[in-house]
């Protein structure tokens, strides 16, 4: 690619392809009213119930920009379940603004001033985070990897969760207590389940599957297995801790 | 023709062969167990193989014989139909397949490319297909019918049933009545105004229709407000079942629309979450019994009408069973439509029961509101279109069951638009339904996934597999007591049908979503189901 070519899609992608259309508050209300009649059914409220697609935090397996995805929306992708529609090209844009909003409330950082830097030397150091959660490679694998958290929650949730742990377990981050009938305790994650068998990483980290039938006790345990962190931060570290986590967006391509 | 050219052409053959499949051979398919010559293996409905070489003794044995694996990452649907050694199945969304049931060899391929028009709302599949003498039929998600070849696969004719661009779509394998080829429309959540249509099968011309939501002037249109009957629904998208001695086909209807606000539509909404017993000949209805009057639960009545003739309270009776997605098993008299017996299979909380007509009983507070309330069972239903069983054997019916599994339903305004998702509501639940996931971390409370055995004559529950997953998948019982099933979970099982018991599983590592058959060749059982892309076909190891 030469030079010339780059700074062409550079500028095609930094001018924002809402150039060609206006919108207000209104279009986006109008866009949501259209996600929830017409998208739901597959893709889900929060526009993530097809693997591999997150409409909500601006996932799409085959579009990029707001074009590609208003095409989508009217044309379908032949070959797979996606359906035409029979909207206007207004309407279609309607749906993209709320999709695009979606994912910028998604990835809010909701810093309110706080550091960076600084949440991410108590997340390291005082915190002990690590001995739990993996960023990006670093750290325990036995919690939720936080390494693109910040694509994933808003920062009130974040917060949510540091300072209340038990309000709202997430169905992948659920752990479970085992004991064979051989007597073996055995803890972990909990990765996937079947008729037969329990797929877990264990607390050593290693990748196991139980079968349902070799154990004698076996249950998904209620409570977060994380401590509240409301009286071991101060209310400006948890600022910082969570302004850090909200700035985690993944593996990002250099 | 001279006597000469006469010999010549006997000895010749083909094309003066007599038909293959004649009507007659699909009324008494009990007949030929090594064949499966229709979407649920007779007309009665009630997948059920005769064959009794796989045992509960053998079936351990069981080994793989071929895969056929499908270019399409539809969700593979369709019952294969089996005629005489060939097997014929449908490849996502409107391809048929010609196999060597044997070996899985293909024949010959017919790749129908539907409309970019087509909207099939839950997935561009097909569940199957119909023959009669050597004609196959396929109904498209672009709403045509269509005749092939079954010889030469090569198309005969070409019947448009619906305009696509409407929501108009055809998923379900048709349903052969004497020389008439009988279809429903799918498009329940378009706010189609669904029908039944019966064509000629030799010609493709339309013989009758019966509209599954009344017009002005006909009964039950006063069950709709104002013009709401319109875009009432009434979809229709599995195969429904016949009975020759009353000359009646039973069908299935599904949702009113818009699905989750029915403000608008206020009454009964006839014929919509109802079963029609329609004269074979004329369309005519001849009753009809709703078992979800008002739905804003999408608690669509398409299953398999499964028809029984059994000793009830003490006398012979020709039955009719049904399973409903609205969570409670009905026993009904299929000739007059009379209800005989009804109660929930699965948690239900949005009646508290049915009174002696068999409605339902409204339980207070299980409206659909705009904030949203939460329903046992949801969106999907205690059960949906999965074929049940009932072996008449055992007398039992058995029934793809979703236990402990709620949505929570919030209504939305909608306006009609042509073509337009006409639904007006986004129910939640914690289990996925069109698009199921690989990963499962519920606890049983929030639902799960059974092959649950009742004697409909009793109510009583007889056994439950239960599994951790929810399944899709159909249910095929055998002569000699075996139960066949998979589920989402990617598992192909064989269960003892008198106790429930496991006798063998494999894992296919894909989604069953489609119903289990068993035929024979050459003196040797065969199994088939699809999981994930594939047929998976079993039989005894030699």
């Amino acid at each position: 690619m030469n030079h010339w070519t780059i700074v062409c899609f550079a500028l095609l992608f930094a001018v924002p392809a809402f150039a060609q259309h206006t919108f207000g508050q209104a279009d986006i209300d109008d866009g949501a009213r259209l996600f929830r009649a017409n998208c739901v059914i597959c893709h889900g409220p929060d526009g993530d119930k097809v693997s591999g697609v997150d409409l909500g935090h601006g996932k799409f397996r085959r579009a990029t920009t707001n074009e590609d995805v208003e095409n989508i929306i009217i044309g379908g992708i032949p070959g797979t379940a996606m359906p035409p529609h029979n909207f206007t090209e207004r309407e279609a844009f309607t749906i993209v603004i709320y999709l695009r909003k979606m994912a910028e409330l998604a990835s809010d950082s909701a810093t309110n001033g706080g550091d960076p830097a600084r949440g991410q030397a108590l997340f390291e150091g005082k915190g002990g985070c690590t001995a739990c959660h993996n960023i990006l490679g670093k750290g325990s694998r036995t919690g939720p990897n936080l390494s693109e958290i910040g694509l994933l929650r808003r920062g009130a949730e974040i917060q949510r969760s540091i300072v209340d742990p038990d309000a709202e377990i997430h169905l992948s981050n659920r752990s479970v207590r085992a004991t064979t009938k051989g007597g073996e305790e055995i803890s972990g994650r909990l990765l996937n389940s079947d008729t037969f068998s329990v797929q877990i990483l264990d607390s050593k980290e290693r990748l196991r599957t139980l079968q349902r039938a070799d154990l004698r006790q076996y249950a998904i345990v209620e409570k977060s297995p994380m401590p509240s962190y409301k009286d071991k931060l101060s209310a400006a570290e948890l600022t910082d801790v969570v302004a850090y986590l909200s700035s985690l967006k993944g593996a990002e391509a250099k | 023709m001279r006597t000469r050219h006469l010999i010549l052409a006997a000895l010749l053959g083909a094309s003066f062969a007599p038909a293959q499949v004649t009507f007659q051979r699909l009324l008494n398919a009990e007949k030929e167990p090594q064949n499966w010559l229709t979407y649920s293996g007779n007309l009665l409905g009630q997948r059920y193989s005769p064959l009794t070489q796989i045992t509960a003794a053998n079936v351990k044995n069981l080994e793989l014989q071929w895969v056929y694996q499908v270019r399409s990452l539809e969700k593979f649907e369709a019952t294969p139909l089996v005629v005489d050694g060939v097997m014929y199945t449908v490849q996502a969304p409107n391809d048929v397949i010609a196999l060597d049931a044997a070996t899985g060899r293909v024949y010959w391929i017919y790749q129908y490319i539907p409309s970019n028009d087509a909207r099939p709302c839950c997935g561009r599949i097909n569940r199957g297909l119909a023959i009669l003498g050597d004609t196959l039929y396929m109904g498209t998600i672009d709403a045509h019918l269509i005749a092939i070849d079954a010889k030469s696969g090569k198309p005969l004719w070409n019947t448009v049933v619906g305009n696509p661009k409407a929501g108009y779509a055809l998923t379900h394998a048709p349903l052969i009545v004497k020389d008439k080829v009988i279809v429903g429309v799918a498009g329940g959540e378009y706010g189609i105004r669904g029908y039944i249509a019966a064509y000629d099968a030799r010609t493709g011309k339309e013989a009758w229709k019966f509209y599954t939501v009344p017009g002005p002037g006909e009964p039950g249109n006063n069950t709709w407000a104002g013009d709401t009957w319109k875009t009432g629904g009434g979809s229709v998208w599995v195969t429904g079942s016949y009975d020759a001695d009353t000359n009646q086909t039973y069908w299935g209807i599904g949702n009113p629309g818009p699905d989750w606000n029915g403000d608008l539509r206020k009454g009964d909404n006839l014929y919509t979450d109802s079963v029609v017993a329609l004269d074979a000949d004329t369309g005519k209805l001849k009753w009809h019994f709703q078992f979800s009057p008002h739905d804003e639960f999408d608690y669509d009545s398409v299953q398999v009408p499964v028809l029984a003739n059994v000793e009830w309270q003490g006398r012979p009776r020709k039955i009719m069973y049904w399973a409903n997605r609205n969570g409670f098993y009905y026993a009904l008299d299929r000739t007059t439509g009379q209800f005989l017996r009804g109660a929930p299979f699965a948690k239900v909380t949005w009646a508290t029961g049915l009174d002696d007509a068999g409605r339902p009983v409204r339980a207070p507070g299980s409206y659909s509101t705009e904030k949203g309330v939460e329903i046992y069972p949801g969106n999907q239903g205690a059960t949906n279109w999965y074929s049940p069983s009932f072996s008449p054997r055992t007398g039992w019916f058995y029934i793809p069951t979703w236990d402990n599994y709620s949505s929570i339903f919030a209504k939305l305004p909608v306006e009609y638009v042509e073509g337009r998702n006409f639904t007006a509501g986004a129910p939640q639940s914690i289990i996925t339904g069109v698009r199921p996931g690989q990963i499962v971390t519920r606890k049983e409370e929030e639902g799960y996934g059974a092959i649950r055995a009742i004697d409909p004559r009793t109510g009583e529950k007889k056994w439950d597999f239960k599994m951790t997953d929810v399944t899709d998948s159909g249910v095929l019982t055998t002569g000699s007591d075996l139960v066949f099933a998979g589920g989402r979970e990617g598992y192909f099982f064989a269960l003892d049908a008198r106790t429930g018991s496991l006798l063998w599983r494999m894992p296919l590592g894909g989604v069953v979503a489609s119903g289990p058959i068993s035929y024979m060749v050459n003196g040797k059982q065969y199994v088939s189901v699809n999981a994930g892309s594939g047929m998976f076909v079993f039989a005894l190891k030699q």
